[in-house]
């Protein structure tokens, strides 16, 4: 029964990595713009689809690497071509700008891999590896999502504590008027945050691959969850976004142990709109959920 | 000359008719069925025109609505109550008349829901999951509606898709037609394509009619007054979460009527019509037909869902729709008809000369 609890944590916790990551991703583009980004969960299947093509004819750490910065590429065209140019667009504008975004990254992800659910390699092992820990059995993969994920999260966090472009952005994000006013490059911060945002979904996109697999039209889900983890750790705080996203992934997984599997996104759903009636600041944060 | 809405509405009865005396002795008469179709999608994106247009709330779950409806309406008129005769809630309702026993495909008996009880629960059912959904979330700003209402169209996508008794993945079908008075139906055989397209037609008038009564009287000021500044219009005394709501609720039922007649029209009902990708589609018309003008988007939905549902898009239909989308949000965010491609063009100038100089442009 234990191990059985055990199995079903660990696999809660992979998933909550995954939208934990999602949910960052957001909220760095929601600082820097007042924006959500509808397409956030494309660009973390770009970057499973992308590697799992060029692990064909490269090694798989360099076909992840090339992945991941194929994605930061698409989100720097994404602002650059979209977003940038906008002068104070309304929210609803941006927020259908985004949609149409991940509507055209998606049809264009059919056309060039099709409908076929795809994999990368496991990275150690195969998928009939497994360890045991604590007598319940799992993919040692399970440990590379919790890992890689979790070394994503901390950098990150370093990278916005004391990286000075990470406090050029800080700043742009409470203050995008007294920012510019001090001279530092708000538009530039802005395509900035659309890159590390597109390059942390690319990343968790390739390592979730081999366990979860990749298919043209997970992008839809995947931000959904992101969303209702963002939204639960109280928008725009990041790490309580990584602690909602466990929490999550986790009651999504217990979840399933009690009900059909496809009802598993009423689950997230209804988590969402049970918060947004009770606690629209989030579970964690004290700070308002909306900007002024 | 300035027409009321009695008389703008009138021209679109008079033009629909002439449509089909047109196709009819052009000998296209079968381009009628995509014609009806496209009417009752149009039903649906007039709503979301009302919700997304005056009151600048954004919808991206209005298929869910509409898969609410139809679903409803499908499982009530197709499931057989027969062996459930003697439950005390099937003998009432069969002894009030609210059943129907009809004769199956086999000669056996139904004993069915009367359509006009399932589609009055269908548009009940939907109008109480959009106050649910609506009641925390229309209180918040923009993008919480978008995503909740995603959820919803999700969950009823998935719902519709793992669900044994709504049919999985083939949906329902042979739904019955739907009866109307003087012996005319919605859906049926084949020979009733003019009928069923009067039909859809004079439901779209109805439902137009109520909506510019609605958009230009107080109602649709205090919309356009949300849609224009929101605390400003909280400070007229404009009950905001109230009316964003009420008008979201309004948009979800005709959404699900809609899903009702295009069940009962096509007999039958699948997944797809729940899809996000239609929700965005409806969107892309709502776009594209102008925010806030209720008759640009009944011309572009009529057209554009023809052409859709005609196949003139082909593998690309989707593609189509997204970049309509972001065409239109980039170039022309107030609709095609308020375009003045003369002062976009002179606003370009203005900016490019502006960045000449070395400005920020902001």
């Amino acid at each position: 029964m234990s191990a059985l609890f055990f199995q079903y944590l660990m696999a809660g916790l992979t998933y909550g990595m995954i939208y934990a990551v999602v949910g960052m991703g957001f909220n760095i583009i929601y600082n820097a713009t007042g924006v959500i980004n509808f397409a956030q969960g494309e660009f973390v299947m770009l970057g499973g689809m992308i590697a799992v093509s060029l692990v064909k004819i490269l090694p798989l750490p360099l076909a992840i690497l090339l992945a991941v910065l194929a994605t930061m590429v698409v989100g720097a065209l994404v602002e650059l071509v979209f977003i940038r140019w906008l002068s104070s667009p309304s929210v609803l504008r941006m927020i259908i700008i985004t949609v149409g975004i991940s509507i055209l990254i998606r049809e264009a992800a059919l056309l060039i891999w099709g409908q076929n659910v795809r994999a990368l390699p496991y990275f150690t092992g195969s998928e009939i590896t497994s360890l045991s820990i604590g007598g319940a059995r799992m993919s040692p993969q399970v440990l590379w999502t919790l890992g890689a994920c979790s070394a994503l999260v901390a950098l990150t966090t370093a990278f916005f504590r004391w990286s000075s472009t990470g406090k050029q952005m800080r700043a742009c994000a409470s203050n995008r008027v007294a920012a510019s006013l001090c001279g530092l490059p708000t538009r530039n911060l802005v395509t900035a945050s659309f890159i590390l945002s597109a390059g942390m979904g690319a990343l968790a996109g390739c390592v979730v691959s081999p366990i979860t697999y990749t298919q043209y039209n997970i992008g839809t889900g995947l931000a959904m969850k992101g969303f209702t983890v963002a939204i639960l750790g109280g928008l725009g705080s990041s790490l309580a976004a990584v602690a909602a996203g466990l929490v999550l992934g986790v009651l999504e997984a217990f979840a399933v142990s009690v009900m059909p599997s496809a009802y598993k996104d009423a689950v997230s759903i209804t988590l969402l709109l049970a918060i947004l009636f009770l606690r629209p600041t989030g579970l964690f944060a004290a700070r308002v959920a909306y900007r002024p | 000359m300035h027409l009321n809405r009695y008389g703008q509405v009138g021209i679109f009865m008079a033009s629909a008719a002439g449509l089909q005396l047109a196709a009819v002795a052009a000998g296209r008469g079968f381009l009628l069925t995509q014609m009806t179709m496209s009417a009752y999608y149009t039903l649906a994106v007039l709503g979301i025109s009302l919700l997304m247009g005056y009151a600048g709330q954004i919808s991206l779950g209005h298929a869910g609505f509409v898969a609410v409806g139809g679903y409803t309406s499908a499982v009530l008129t197709t499931l057989d109550l027969t062996p459930y005769r003697a439950q005390p809630l099937v003998a009432a309702s069969q002894g009030l008349g609210l059943l129907l026993a009809r004769p199956d495909l086999y000669g056996g008996e139904l004993l069915v829901v009367q359509p006009l009880v399932a589609c009055i629960l269908a548009v009940a059912l939907a109008t109480l999951l959009a106050f649910v959904v609506g009641i925390p979330v229309l209180k918040l700003k923009g993008h919480y509606l978008a995503m909740a209402t995603l959820g919803v169209g999700t969950i009823v996508y998935s719902l519709a898709l793992g669900t044994q008794w709504l049919g999985a993945a083939d949906g329902i079908s042979s739904v019955p037609p739907f009866p109307l008075p003087f012996g005319a139906s919605v859906g049926g055989p084949a020979g009733g394509r003019v009928v069923n397209y009067y039909v859809a037609v004079a439901l779209l008038g109805a439902a137009m009619l109520l909506l510019l009564n609605l958009v230009q009287a107080r109602v649709g000021r205090a919309l356009r007054a949300i849609h224009g500044a929101e605390d400003a219009a909280a400070a007229m005394g404009v009950d905001t979460a109230s009316l964003k709501l009420k008008t979201f609720v309004l948009s979800a039922a005709l959404a699900a009527l809609a899903g009702v007649f295009l069940t009962h029209y096509n007999g039958g009902i699948g997944p797809s019509e729940a899809s996000v990708m239609k929700s965005v589609k409806y969107m892309a018309i709502v776009a594209v037909g102008g925010m806030g003008s209720l008759w640009g988007t009944l011309g572009m939905s009529l057209a554009l869902n023809f052409l859709s549902l005609r196949g003139y898009f082909g593998a690309y239909d989707d593609v189509v729709f997204g970049l309509i989308l972001v065409g239109m949000m980039l170039f022309a965010p107030e609709g095609l008809l308020a375009l003045q491609p003369r002062r976009a063009l002179a606003a370009l100038r203005l900016r490019l000369r502006r960045r000449e100089d070395g400005e920020e442009p902001r």
